[in-house]
């Protein structure tokens, strides 16, 4: 490992001494060394961007086809017991998590939007503080977010293994992400919108909620399903906090596993690949079509 | 007339108290987050000793009587930097080559198509990817790592690594194309005039130009390498033990806290927590570096 390292440390050290070697060449093999280097350059970019291509190609590829002629009825199946394959059970819970994930960082982290574009004074120190604090929180590890989410909601508030206890904690997590795109979207209102609301007499709020909310809403639509998308595809802020038991929540303090925590527990048994992949089809076109329905959204918003 | 305006100016003081008050959220949420992580770690690691934690090489919190428990993070740190070295080493090279062909030699057809399919790439579930590595990438290195290391399932750093790679690519991607954009197009045009080829323009000029953009583009994978969790416990093997082999397995810091949190109790679960502190402090630490680079680049 170690000695793997050096090598590769060494190999740059010598990549530098030669290059400072260029300058005592006669002029022919110069020439000949920089058209070298030219087509050595422009043929590994050509390679690299067609491996970026094929690698992330072939995952999806490889995914789906052999995950699609896996699909049964019975992965669908609404009756299950402990330990069973059936997805539906993990579709109602990750649905219900993304209900009340949305239900409550959306609010907050449009307010807080809000606050900071239409309120404060750009570049204060308060929204400097606000907006450093929402890009910690952007690079937290969710390993990081399950541990304190099973610390402070699920043992110090009681909580317990509960959909409400994974809620909670994903929607900290989705914070900055809403906050960042609304703030987007209301920096892209124009002020003439805010001027003219201003002149015919209507206050602040009238002009936020009437005004300016409405034309952002596209931007915020699209941080929204983003958000959706990322709350699907979580799993490691999840396992501790709602916990990985297979059944259908009948409250919010039910514990239970979403799609994605259930495709780990299959892909952990070893037995059920095939299942494992068609659960691992549904979850990835559910994400990529959500993925690619705010890319479209953000888009066309921008363009206008 | 004036009681309505009344109401109307309490309504709009109120409402800016509750934006104000949902701004602060954040804020709050940052605040718990550091103290139930230090409340519960550092008790352990005063408990344990700082040097037993951060320098034992032995991670044996199952070892009752007569043996003592052993809670050395060291094995898990040095996994986790060389799965991410690993990560760099493959993701970096191939995502800026590819940024700069998407910046600066891509036609435009295939642009409109190549673009959205990496940004799409981007939300893969993790757990996506690494039943991914499960299923196609250790198996290719199992008869590898039999054949060089005598033993192993072929669950190791580097499949973790070359998973890692792959995983970081939409962000280095994405973050080093916009910083090489941003570089002026008058940089290139200088250089072309002065009688250098196209691709020597980029490499020699223009990508040294947007150099804090690129270490900037590093860091976020760095980042995202370090603290990524489900794709590295499914291929990396696992072993609480220094790792030996870049063909056997090792165990990073999240691995560690998502396999033994379950069952863990008393010292073993604030130990685990310790190492969930370790680990934000290196995230910290990346994101400062990050700001630093970005700044940098303005």
């Amino acid at each position: 490992m170690l000695r793997l390292l050096l090598l590769l440390a060494g190999g740059c050290v010598l990549f530098f001494v030669v290059k400072q070697l260029y300058t005592y060449l006669p002029e022919p093999v110069l020439r000949r060394l920089v058209r070298f280097w030219d087509k050595f350059f422009l043929s590994l970019t050509w390679l690299f961007a067609a491996v970026t291509v094929l690698a992330l190609g072939f995952i999806i590829f490889h995914i789906l086809s052999s995950g699609i002629p896996h699909l049964s009825p019975r992965l669908f199946a609404v009756n299950v017991t402990l330990g069973d394959v059936s997805m539906f059970p993990a579709i109602v819970s990750t649905v219900l998590m993304v209900v009340i994930v949305l239900a409550i960082s959306v609010p907050l982290g449009m307010f807080t939007a809000v606050f900071l574009v239409e309120y404060m004074r750009t570049g204060s120190w308060f929204v400097t503080l606000i907006r450093s604090a929402a890009e910690i929180l952007a690079g937290i590890p969710s390993i990081v977010y399950g541990l304190f989410g099973m610390m402070f909601f699920r043992v110090f508030l009681g909580l317990g293994f509960s959909i409400l206890s994974g809620s909670l904690t994903m929607s900290i997590m989705m914070l900055p992400l809403i906050i960042r795109t609304t703030e987007e979207a209301l920096k892209s209102v124009p002020d003439t919108y805010r001027e003219g609301s201003f002149a015919l007499g209507a206050g602040k709020l009238r002009t936020v909620f009437r005004i300016i909310l409405p034309n952002a809403m596209p931007g915020i639509f699209a941080g929204v399903i983003l958000a959706i998308g990322r709350v699907v595809g979580e799993s490691a802020a999840l396992i501790f906090t709602a916990g990985t038991i297979l059944q259908i929540p009948s409250s919010l303090f039910d514990s239970a596993r979403t799609l994605t925590v259930h495709m780990w527990r299959l892909s952990s048994y070893g037995q059920y690949v095939n299942e494992t992949y068609a659960t691992a089809v549904v979850l990835l076109l559910v994400v990529l079509s959500l993925n690619a329905v705010s890319g479209i959204i953000a888009k066309r918003f921008t363009k206008t | 007339m004036r009681y309505g305006r009344m109401r109307k100016h309490g309504l709009e003081f109120s409402m800016k108290i509750v934006f104000a008050v949902c701004a602060c959220m954040s804020i709050v949420a940052i605040s718990l987050i550091a103290i139930f992580l230090l409340a519960g770690g550092l008790p352990a690691i005063h408990e344990i000793g700082i040097v037993e934690f951060f320098l034992g090489q032995r991670w044996a919190p199952g070892d009752r009587y007569p043996a003592v428990p052993d809670f050395g993070v060291l094995p898990m740190i040095v996994g986790s930097i060389y799965i991410t070295l690993g990560a760099l080493v493959i993701g970096v090279p191939i995502g800026l080559f590819t940024a700069i062909y998407l910046a600066y030699m891509c036609p435009r057809r295939i642009y409109v198509f190549i673009k959205p399919v990496i940004n799409l790439l981007a939300g893969i579930p993790s757990v996506v990817y690494g039943f991914f590595g499960m299923v196609v990438l250790v198996p290719i290195i199992r008869p590898f790592a039999r054949e060089i290391t005598g033993g192993g399932t072929g669950e190791s750093i580097l499949a973790a690594s070359i998973l890692l790679g792959i995983m970081i690519l939409p962000v280095v991607i994405g973050i080093s194309e916009s910083a090489i954009r941003a570089v002026p197009e008058s940089y290139l045009e200088g250089a072309l005039a002065l009688g250098a080829s196209k691709t020597r323009s980029v490499f020699c000029v223009i990508v040294p130009a947007a150099k804090s953009g690129i270490l900037a583009a590093v860091v976020l994978g760095v980042g995202r390498a370090v603290g990524e969790t489900m794709a590295v416990n499914m291929v990396a093997g696992n072993q609480a033990r220094m790792p030996t082999h870049l063909l056997r397995g090792a165990r990073s810091l999240t691995a560690n806290i998502v396999m033994e949190m379950p069952y863990a109790y008393g010292l073993h679960r604030d130990a685990l927590t310790a190492s969930g502190v370790v680990l934000l402090l290196f995230i910290l630490i990346i994101n400062m570096l990050f700001v630093f680079f970005v700044r940098k680049g303005r």
